[in-house]
């Protein structure tokens, strides 16, 4: 009796369980129960702290956690891998179910995968070193020499908006963009604000955020989102979760506390 | 035509019509394979899609330029360079000892340290020191790191040149009243670096290859340049443009080497 009664309770449970997990989810994850949500290697500081998303910490990761909590999935259902941006738009199967690591959403790029909605909106801020001389305007900014990370979308930035004099370096991360700024091999760098706050503050010396670049006046706004297979049908559920995480205004809370607190400078409005 | 010569032609024949049709099967079979696989038409648009090839031809075309270029000034300083450290390696006096020292220690590390590596260190290692522009440019100190390590491998088949000249070479110059020097110069170098020209055309066109590797310090030529479409795009059809451009220029310079290299073979036969 007591046999037949806790299998019956525990039926009921995992019943629970399942039915509330994969009522959009269900059968379109990788793992069957599980979301298994791609980063970048290293994920960098703000999106991701000490490179660990599992613990939650950092814009990304808390945005992926509240997302998969809306999709169903609890926190232990959520599945942690890395790629690099190549493997994330190579063609054939993939091994996540949405990847995660500030892709831009271009309409190029969206013909290879799908975008979910956005889930951040950076607007593009100018990074330089020891920019006491420097004015914050076009004219000054054509003058300098230039440094991009490859995989952004600030090369046709750079390229439309300053329109440099001297043709911009290209570098693979952003780390190499500051060794070279570092090096004295270019004056100033466009990044992401958020990116640049955090460079500007932890790594590079002497480094400062020139200014930024609104984004409804660049002709490029940079939407991130997350990337899935093309024609992936998890994207109606997760754009689903998403609309509802805007909506309720959690977003914009994880946003507040990961990029503009963590980051400890307030965006310029 | 004797009954030898007829027999010998018809052998040939028979040979090149096997050669044929068995290359006519491998064909015909990789095209009509690899299209039943699943995932063919993904990966077709991914890396073979015409109206990305024909249209970022032209721009990668004239990144590559950047290649020849940096190419073309490396050469004749590998040369000069591999030179002097396969002498300082030979030098026999006595008070000469540190100099072979150094040769040995100089091979060793930049031969044994993957390129990728040497560019990364010396391309921002050096400039990071403190050199003014245009000193701390990526282009002079890619090229250094590019010497460096081309000079240590030009020196080791300079050296197997020396020695494989026979000792008598040596030792009739010496009678001839030639001084140490002078045997060196006029009879075991002539002869040496003719016979390691088909090695050193290897190496000349490894170097062309690796060319590409200053991309990872900034400048924007083709490897990069690919790079920043398949960012753009998200398609990898600019690589394979890239290595036909590299084909182009590196399938005749290894054509001619094969062919330097069986003249040399059947000269000395």
């Amino acid at each position: 009796m007591w046999k037949l009664l806790t299998t019956a309770a525990l039926g009921t449970v995992l019943m629970a369980g399942t039915v509330a997990a994969q009522s959009c989810a269900e059968g379109k994850t990788l793992t069957e129960g599980k979301l298994t949500i791609a980063t970048g290697n290293p994920a960098y500081y703000p999106w991701a702290i000490d490179d660990t998303p599992e613990n939650g910490q950092g814009f990304e990761p808390a945005v992926a956690y509240a997302l998969a909590l809306e999709m169903g999935f609890a926190r232990e259902d959520v599945v942690w891998t890395r790629t690099s941006f190549d493997q994330a738009i190579q063609p054939g199967t993939k091994d996540f179910d949405v990847n995660m690591q500030q892709f831009s959403i271009t309409p190029a790029r969206d013909k290879i995968v799908d975008f979910s909605e956005p889930y951040y909106t950076a607007p593009m801020a100018v990074l330089v070193r020891g920019g006491d001389g420097i004015e914050p305007n076009l004219a000054a900014l054509k003058a300098l020499k230039w440094g991009v990370v490859a995989t952004t979308t600030a090369l046709p930035v750079v390229m439309q908006t300053i329109a440099p004099t001297s043709s911009p370096l290209v570098y693979d991360d952003t780390a190499n963009v500051a060794e070279a700024m570092k090096a004295g091999q270019i004056d100033a760098a466009l990044f992401d604000l958020p990116t640049a706050l955090y460079l500007s503050a932890v790594v590079l010396e002497g480094g400062q955020v020139l200014g930024q670049f609104a984004a409804d006046e660049s002709d490029n706004p940079d939407h991130f989102g997350m990337i899935m297979t093309e024609g992936n049908p998890l994207k109606e559920c997760v754009d689903a979760a998403l609309g509802r995480l805007k909506k309720d205004g959690s977003l914009a809370g994880i946003e507040a506390e990961w990029l503009q607190e963590a980051t400890g400078v307030p965006l310029i409005q | 035509m004797n009954r030898r010569q007829a027999y010998e032609a018809a052998e040939r024949r028979r040979s090149l019509t096997i050669a044929g049709i068995s290359t006519v099967v491998v064909i015909l079979a990789i095209m009509f394979l690899v299209p039943l696989a699943p995932g063919w038409p993904q990966v077709k648009a991914s890396f073979f899609d015409g109206a990305v090839f024909a249209d970022t031809f032209p721009t990668l075309l004239k990144a590559f330029m950047i290649d020849v270029m940096i190419f073309a000034w490396s050469v004749p300083i590998i040369l000069v360079l591999g030179l002097a450290i396969a002498l300082a390696r030979g030098a026999q006096a006595p008070a000469l000892f540190p100099l072979r020292i150094f040769g040995a220690v100089y091979v060793d590390v930049f031969r044994g340290v993957p390129v990728v590596l040497t560019i990364y260190l010396i391309g921002f290692g050096v400039p990071g020191l403190g050199l003014p522009r245009p000193w701390n440019s990526p282009y002079i100190w890619g090229t250094v790191a590019l010497v460096l390590t081309y000079s240590a491998y030009v020196a080791e088949v300079l050296r197997s040149g020396i020695e494989s000249i026979h000792a008598s070479q040596r030792n009739a110059a010496i009678c001839l009243g030639l001084n140490e020097r002078d045997t060196m110069r006029y009879v075991i170098l002539p002869q040496a670096i003719r016979r390691v020209v088909p090695a050193n055309m290897n190496m000349l066109v490894a170097l062309q290859k690796d060319v590409a590797l200053l991309s990872f310090i900034g400048p924007v030529e083709i490897l990069r340049q690919a790079g920043i479409y398949k960012s753009l795009l998200a398609n990898f059809t600019p690589y394979v443009v890239a290595a036909v451009i590299f084909l182009l220029v590196t399938v005749p310079a290894t054509r001619y080497a094969d062919y330097l290299l069986n003249r040399d073979r059947n000269a000395r036969s």
